[in-house]
C-alpha cells in the first residue's frame, strides 16, 4: 500500500531530478564528491539521510529493495528504512542479496557477489577522507583538485609509528582509477577489495555533509598502503559459529557475563542461506524444514 | 676548508640568477603593500630583507612564495626546465614547486607544522607528497633530519606540542629542508625565541645553508640575524626598497637616512 499523501518514494520529482544530476556527475567522475542540496528527511542525521535520498532518486516501481545495517537485515536502521520505502514507494522488498535490484547498506558490502544491474547505495557520515588531517574545506578541495595526496599517507604513517602496523580497520582510504582519493564510508577494510571491479553500480550519499559520489561498474579501486606495509584485509580469526563459514566478515557477540562469546557472520542473509543449505558451525542448530 | 669554499664559490658564481624579481608591486586597496621591487638572487646566496613593522617585508615574501598574487611584476625562477615566471604559471605547478624546490619557514612554528601529527610524520609529509611510499625509508630519513637539527631520535614519535619553542622551530626547518629545496623563504625564523636559543638556531641555519648550498631569503627586523646569515641586504620602508648592497657594506656604512636610523637604534650591550 502506498501512502497517497506522498509522492512516489517520498521526495518530490524536482528534488529527485536534482539528486539524479548529482549522481550522474558522480558516475562521470568516479570518486569525486559532488555537492548536492540535501533535504531534511523524516529521520535524524546519522541514520542514513544521504543514502535514503540517493535510494529515493534511483527507485522505480519495478525495483526490489534490500536494506542492510552492518550486514544485518533485521536491525533498527535497516527495518525502519525498509518500511519507509514500503510505505512511500510500495516497492517489493527482500532480504536475499541476489533478488534485490537496489541495496541500501550501512557500513558493509554483502558477502554474496553482486551482479550487473544491481545498485549498491552506501550511507556516508564523513565523505572527506582528508578531514581529520586538514580541517579546512577550501584546502581539502584544493588538494583533491591538484591531486596533492601526500597527507593521506601521513595518516597511515602515524598508524604504523604508533601501532607498528596500519591500524585503520574501517573507512580505509582508497584511490579511484589512479585519480581521486575516496573514503569508502566506514565499511571494514575486509570489504575494500570488493569495491574494485564490481559489476554493480556503487553510489555514496552523505546527507549532513551534502555530498554524493560514485563508483561506476568495473572501476579500478586501490587501497592505499606503503611498499613495506602492504594493505591487508582483516577479519576475526574464526569461523562463523552458526554456519561455519571461514571467509565471511564476523561480528563478535557476548552471550553471557562469564566471558562467553561467539562469532557470527555480520551478513545475516549469507549466514541464513548457508544454514538452510545444511552448513553448521560450532554453536549452530540444524535448520528444520519449513522453519523452526 | 679550502675545498668546501671552492664548491660554494662555484655555486655562487653560477652566472644565471636562481630568482629574478622585476618590478613587483602589491597594493591593498589604496595602501601600498610593496612597490616596484626588483632584485636578482644567485644560487647559494642568502638575501636579508630588513625593515620596521609594516614596511612590506612580509607582503614581499608572500608574493615571492606564491601565497599572495602580486598586482604587477614578474618573479622568474630558474627551474630544471629553464626560467619560468611563477606569477603566471598554473597553480598546480606552483604548488608542486612549493613542496619540492622551495621551502617556507614561518615565524610561528604552529603555522608551519601539523600539531596533531608526530615529529616523524611532520618531516615525512613532504617526502610522501613527492611520492615516497616506503615506510622504513621515510622513517630513516626523518631520523637523519631530526639529528641534523639536533632533536634526539627518541623524540620522533612525540607530537610537536610536547616540544619547546626552539625545538618546534628546528622541527619546522627539518620538515622544510627534507626534500632538498634550492630556495628557502624564512619569515622571522628567530622571532619569539630567547637569545641563547636564537644563537643556536642561527648557528644551525648557517651550517645547513652552507652545507646544502641553499639560496635563502630571510625577512627579519633583527639586524644581528642578517649580519650572521645574509650575504646581501635589502632595506625596506613604506613598501619601497630604500637601500641594498652587501650586508657589511650596508650595516657599516649606511647611506639612506632610514638605514642610518635603523643601524643606530640597535642597543650595544
Amino acid at each position: 500500500m502506498t501512502d497517497q499523501a506522498y509522492n512516489f518514494a517520498y521526495l518530490d520529482e524536482q528534488t529527485k531530478r536534482m539528486i539524479r544530476r548529482a549522481i550522474l556527475k558522480g558516475v562521470a567522475v568516479p570518486g569525486y564528491q559532488v555537492p548536492f542540496a540535501s533535504r531534511e528527511m523524516p529521520m535524524p542525521y546519522g541514520w542514513g539521510t544521504g543514502g535514503v535520498q540517493v535510494t529515493a532518486a534511483c527507485l522505480t516501481p519495478d525495483d526490489t529493495l534490500k536494506v542492510i545495517d552492518q550486514g544485518a537485515d533485521d536491525t533498527t536502521n535497516a527495518v525502519s528504512i525498509r518500511k519507509f520505502f514500503q510505505r512511500t514507494a510500495g516497492v517489493a522488498v527482500t532480504e536475499a542479496t541476489a533478488e534485490a535490484t537496489l541495496i541500501q547498506t550501512r557500513h558493509r558490502i554483502p558477502e554474496a557477489a553482486l551482479t550487473t544491474g544491481q545498485i549498491l547505495v552506501y550511507q556516508v557520515p564523513i565523505p572527506e577522507p582528508l578531514r581529520f588531517l586538514e580541517p579546512r574545506e577550501t584546502e581539502t578541495r584544493k588538494m583533491h583538485e591538484l591531486e596533492e595526496y601526500g597527507l593521506i599517507h601521513v595518516k597511515l604513517y602515524e598508524d604504523i609509528a604508533r601501532h607498528g602496523t596500519i591500524a585503520t580497520s574501517y573507512a580505509y582510504p582508497v584511490k579511484v582509477e589512479g585519480r581521486y582519493v575516496m573514503d569508502p564510508s566506514p565499511i571494514p577494510k575486509f570489504d575494500n577489495p570488493k569495491l574494485s571491479n564490481s559489476p554493480a553500480l556503487q553510489l555514496f550519499g552523505a546527507g549532513r555533509e551534502q555530498r554524493i559520489y560514485a563508483l561506476p561498474p568495473f572501476t579500478h579501486v586501490v587501497s592505499l598502503d606503503f611498499d613495506d606495509h602492504p594493505f591487508e584485509p582483516s577479519k576475526a580469526p574464526h569461523d562463523c559459529d552458526l554456519c561455519g563459514a571461514g571467509e565471511s566478515y564476523l561480528d563478535e557477540v557476548i552471550i553471557d557475563d562469564l566471558g562467553g562469546r561467539m562469532f557470527v557472520c555480520s551478513d545475516t542473509d549469507f549466514c541464513r542461506t548457508r544454514c538452510e543449505a545444511g552448513h553448521l558451525g560450532a554453536l549452530g542448530v540444524p535448520v528444520l524444514k519449513g522453519g523452526a | 676548508m679550502g675545498a668546501v669554499d671552492l664548491s660554494i664559490w662555484a655555486k655562487v658564481n653560477a652566472d644565471k640568477p636562481l630568482l629574478s624579481v622585476q618590478g613587483l608591486s602589491k597594493n591593498y586597496g589604496n595602501r601600498i603593500g610593496c612597490a616596484d621591487v626588483s632584485f636578482d638572487l644567485f644560487p647559494g646566496e642568502v638575501l636579508g630583507i630588513v625593515g620596521e613593522s609594516g614596511s612590506g617585508k612580509s607582503t614581499l615574501l608572500s608574493c615571492l612564495a606564491g601565497h599572495l598574487a602580486p598586482d604587477t611584476g614578474r618573479v622568474i625562477f630558474e627551474t630544471a626546465q629553464g626560467p619560468r615566471d611563477t606569477v603566471t604559471m598554473a597553480e598546480a605547478e606552483r604548488r608542486k614547486m612549493a613542496r619540492t624546490d622551495w621551502a617556507f619557514v614561518h615565524q610561528n612554528p604552529r603555522d608551519g607544522l601539523r600539531m596533531g601529527v608526530s615529529a616523524g610524520g611532520n618531516v615525512g609529509e613532504r617526502l610522501m607528497a613527492v611520492g615516497a611510499r616506503h615506510y622504513g625509508d621515510i622513517r630513516a630519513t626523518a631520523v637523519d633530519w631530526l639529528g641534523r637539527v639536533e632533536i634526539a631520535a627518541d623524540r620522533i614519535d612525540d607530537r610537536p606540542r610536547a616540544f619547546s619553542g626552539g625545538m618546534q622551530q628546528r622541527l619546522q626547518i627539518a620538515r622544510n629542508l627534507v626534500t632538498g629545496p634550492r630556495l628557502v623563504f624564512m619569515d622571522e625564523p628567530t622571532g619569539g625565541l630567547d637569545v641563547s636559543v636564537q644563537a643556536r638556531l642561527l648557528d644551525l641555519l648557517r651550517g645547513l645553508v652552507r652545507e646544502m648550498g641553499l639560496s635563502a631569503i630571510i625577512v627579519t627586523h633583527d639586524l644581528a640575524v642578517v649580519r650572521l646569515l645574509a650575504d646581501r641586504l635589502m632595506v625596506m620602508k613604506g613598501g619601497h626598497v630604500v637601500e641594498q648592497g652587501l650586508t657589511d657594506q650596508v650595516l657599516d656604512d649606511p647611506q639612506h637616512s632610514y638605514t642610518q636610523l635603523l643601524v643606530s637604534s640597535v642597543l650595544q650591550v
